[in-house]
């Protein structure tokens, strides 16, 4: 195109382009789940970029023996503000982003069962998200941890109103996630498309599901729990208040029973991911079906009845110790038939290592390597040599970045042609997967032999002679390698929004209705609601003459 | 041509499928997680009954006539909200009026008593949420059902005026059973506090 030409170009769509304020409203005013999605991704990006700094500053502190980088108490409140933005602000946004974007479309509905439920779900997530931030007007954040014992919360222990914007923002973003929860079981039970049965239902909307169920299970423990917080700092009430015979020990119960399953909702939707984005790359259709779906279905149940393998150095009884262990080890079954059931998709298939399938490939091996060390902590006597040690703190990474994270960035490569019509730079998303790897083994690798010389979790500097400098660097270093990669994804999204190559309806050649419509889809997202024969109604249309319902 | 259009294959015709709609499907996934939250309190209330060292206790202060009257009224209130949904149905108009107003009414009794029940017992035993661990699960469990009743009341009030007004209609019945769900639950949880708080901690 010509110099001139283009200037022209320019200069009309500038005209046509709205102002930016009817542009905000917009968004701000919006109940498509496309846009909302979207708003949950952004928030979740930006709070990835806080939490992210956040672990940079602990890691420098870290970085020599007696190093006073920063203040032991300042310390305490960035691990704390670490870990619950991580949680709750990057991670679950994420995921209930990617899947209001996704779900209704992959399932051949023009929405969500509630769409105004779905703002505010969005709206609560976020704002409780900016209450917790607020804790550092009253002069600096908690110091609790994420799971924030008792007594640190008692008002003896944490003075300042910190704790309470803490557990205030919480219970805010909790309602927000309920919120979501009860509108993804509304919509995949009653929106599913003409002939989508249960059984002819994408993958992933099939995990949603679970995950929800999950949420409407998990999260009100953690209100109630907070909420006697809050009783018991604003009304004096004394439900963790040992000194009236309160339980500290309660709160621990409660903490946990919202904690483990929270850990499988950040990870069943990955399997979902993964379960959609592996079949399309290999060429074939996903092995195990049945399987992996009653898969799923287990572990959404054993995984809410394993809460005390967090607890098992507070001194319970043998007998729960052996039974968290063992329901605890239990949940390795259904996560390995996944696993197998993963890996005979790609065996024997046309394999072809687009980003999204490499993203694949790294959660398969990280979350691997992750889940041995699970099995590891969750043998009683084992945990209780390295509880509270650096070895729980690499295992946990390993998961939550190498499942949890590398599942979703496999599902923003597969996803983003679809969002905005264009596609990801393959180049920065090679260096961003290798520079991520790379730096993910040598940030969280070396905790693992720490924690096993002994290091404690969360103390804020050590003494040169225990012999911990040297696997301390290492992980500083992995985690300034970790940092640019993230930087690379963050401007590979905003970079191709302009300058990516124009997607097209089918990018991949894939198979589920998502793909049936534009890219990025209408507002009402099909023309005419789709009728569905089979699992993969995409390839029953392209192959009118080899349909796959003549198979299942 | 017109050989290979035959050959392709045609898919079996599809089924209907049939089941609740969203909004009943949305409030039952709602109870759900209001279930849990119960459960989590009650467990609460469970787990810290008889370890106070300084009283009242609930054997000292707790009334069982009272709260015997009180949940007659709710736990009738369950009937005549079916009775009223029913009338719904049947198109007539007056008697969801009549029985949705009955229903508010009970609602109201319950209400009322559990406030002289509060009264009571902060003005004449001494019992707040900080006097023990009695006051402190007592007052949050007995506190967040009134909360949910009172709730319910609220938008029971809500459709009531409507009905007054005749914007309901018997094609609303979709619009009132999640309501009437709602209504049986904080029931059902109330049998369970009920059990909990007044027969079994007593
Ligand atoms: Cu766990």
């Amino acid at each position: 195109m010509a110099v001139a030409e283009r200037q022209l170009d320019m200069a009309s769509q500038a005209a046509a382009r709205p102002a930016w304020t009817a542009v905000l409203h917009d968004w701000v005013t919006s109940a498509d789940h496309k846009k909302i999605g979207i708003m949950y991704i952004l928030m979740g990006t930006v709070f990835l970029v806080i939490a992210g700094a956040q672990a940079l500053v602990m890691r420098w502190q870290l970085v020599y023996a007696r190093h006073d980088f920063v203040s032991p108490d300042v310390f305490n409140q960035l691990f704390t503000m670490h870990g619950t933005t991580m949680v709750f602000f990057v991670g679950m946004p994420m995921i209930i982003g990617m899947a209001n974007y996704v779900v209704p479309l992959q399932i051949g509905a023009r929405d969500m069962a509630f769409p105004r439920l779905n703002a505010l779900g969005f709206w609560l997530t976020l704002f409780g998200g900016l209450l917790v931030y607020f804790s550092y007007a009253t002069g600096g954040a908690p110091a609790l941890g994420w799971f924030a014992y008792s007594p640190l919360t008692t008002k003896t222990f944490a003075r300042s109103a910190a704790t309470d914007f803490w557990a205030l923002g919480l219970i805010v973003s909790g309602f927000g996630t309920i919120a979501a929860g009860v509108n993804f079981v509304a919509t995949i039970v009653t929106m599913r498309a003409p002939g989508m049965t249960f059984r002819k239902i994408p993958f992933y909307p099939w995990t949603i599901l679970w995950t929800s169920v999950q949420i409407l299970i998990a999260i009100p423990p953690l209100t109630a729990a907070l909420i006697m917080v809050m009783f018991d700092r604003q009304l004096g009430a004394h439900f963790f208040d040992p000194q009236n015979n309160g339980s500290a020990v309660l709160w621990q119960h409660l903490f946990w029973f919202f904690g483990h399953p929270e850990v499988y909702i950040l990870i069943l939707p990955i399997f979902g991911i993964v379960s959609e984005v592996i079949p399309v790359f290999s060429r074939k259709v996903l092995f195990g079906y049945e399987f992996m779906a009653a898969a799923t279905m287990a572990i959404a149940f054993i995984s809410l009845g394993v809460w005390a393998h967090h607890m098992f150095v507070i001194g319970m009884s043998r007998t729960l110790d052996m039974y968290f262990a063992v329901a605890s080890l239990l949940v390795s079954i259904p996560t390995g038939i996944k696993f197998f059931n993963w890996l005979a998709t790609m065996y024997g298939g046309r394999i072809s290592m687009d980003s999204p399938m490499l993203f694949c490939m790294g959660f398969l091996a990280m979350f691997l390597i992750g889940g041995l060390t699970g099995i590891m902590l969750a043998l009683a006597p084992f945990d209780f040599q390295l509880s509270d040690s650096y070895f729980v703190v690499g295992h946990f990474h390993w998961v939550l970045i190498g499942g949890t994270l590398f599942g979703l960035f496999a599902g923003f490569h597969y996803w983003y042609p679809k969002a905005t019509g264009r596609m990801l730079s393959e180049r920065m998303a090679k260096w961003q997967f290798w520079l991520l790897l790379i730096g993910f083994f040598l940030t969280f690798g070396p905790m693992h032999i720490s924690g096993m010389l002994g290091m404690p979790r969360r103390i804020f500097t050590y003494e040169a002679d225990r012999g911990w400098e040297l696997w301390n660097q290492i992980s500083t270093i992995g985690a300034f390698i970790q940092a640019p990669s993230y930087v690379i994804f963050v401007w590979n999204l905003v970079w191709s929004l302009r300058h990516g190559r124009p997607a097209g309806d089918d990018p991949w050649d894939a198979y589920t209705l998502e793909w049936a419509t534009t890219s990025p889809p209408p507002a009402y997202n099909f023309d005419q609601l789709p009728v569905v024969h089979s699992r993969r109604p995409l390839w029953d249309a392209k192959h009118p003459d080899d349909p796959d319902w003549q198979y299942e | 041509m017109s050989a290979q259009a035959v050959a392709l294959p045609t898919p079996p015709p599809i089924e209907p499928e049939r089941t609740l709609p969203p909004a009943l499907w949305g409030t039952i996934a709602f109870l759900v997680s209001e279930g849990a939250f119960f459960a989590t309190l009650i467990v609460s209330y469970i787990t810290f009954l008889n370890r106070d060292i300084t009283g009242p206790t609930p054997a000292e202060v707790l009334s069982l006539s009272l709260v015997a009257v009180t949940t007659t009224c709710l736990l009738s209130s369950s009937f005549t909200i079916h009775a009223a949904e029913k009338a719904l149905k049947r198109g007539a108009l007056g008697g969801f009026t009549f029985w949705w107003a009955v229903t508010i009414a009970l609602g109201i009794a319950f209400l009322a008593g559990t406030a002289y029940e509060w009264t009571g017992l902060i003005r004449d035993d001494g019992l707040t949420i900080n006097t023990n661990l009695f006051g402190t699960t007592f007052y949050t469990l007995v506190g967040f059902h009134a909360f949910h009743v009172t709730v319910g009341v609220i938008v029971m009030l809500t459709i009531l005026g409507l009905a007054l007004r005749h914007k309901v209609t018997a094609q609303q019945e979709n619009a009132i059973a999640p309501v009437a769900l709602y209504w049986h639950f904080v029931d059902g949880v109330w049998i369970v506090v009920f059990l909990v708080v007044y027969i079994i901690g007593r």
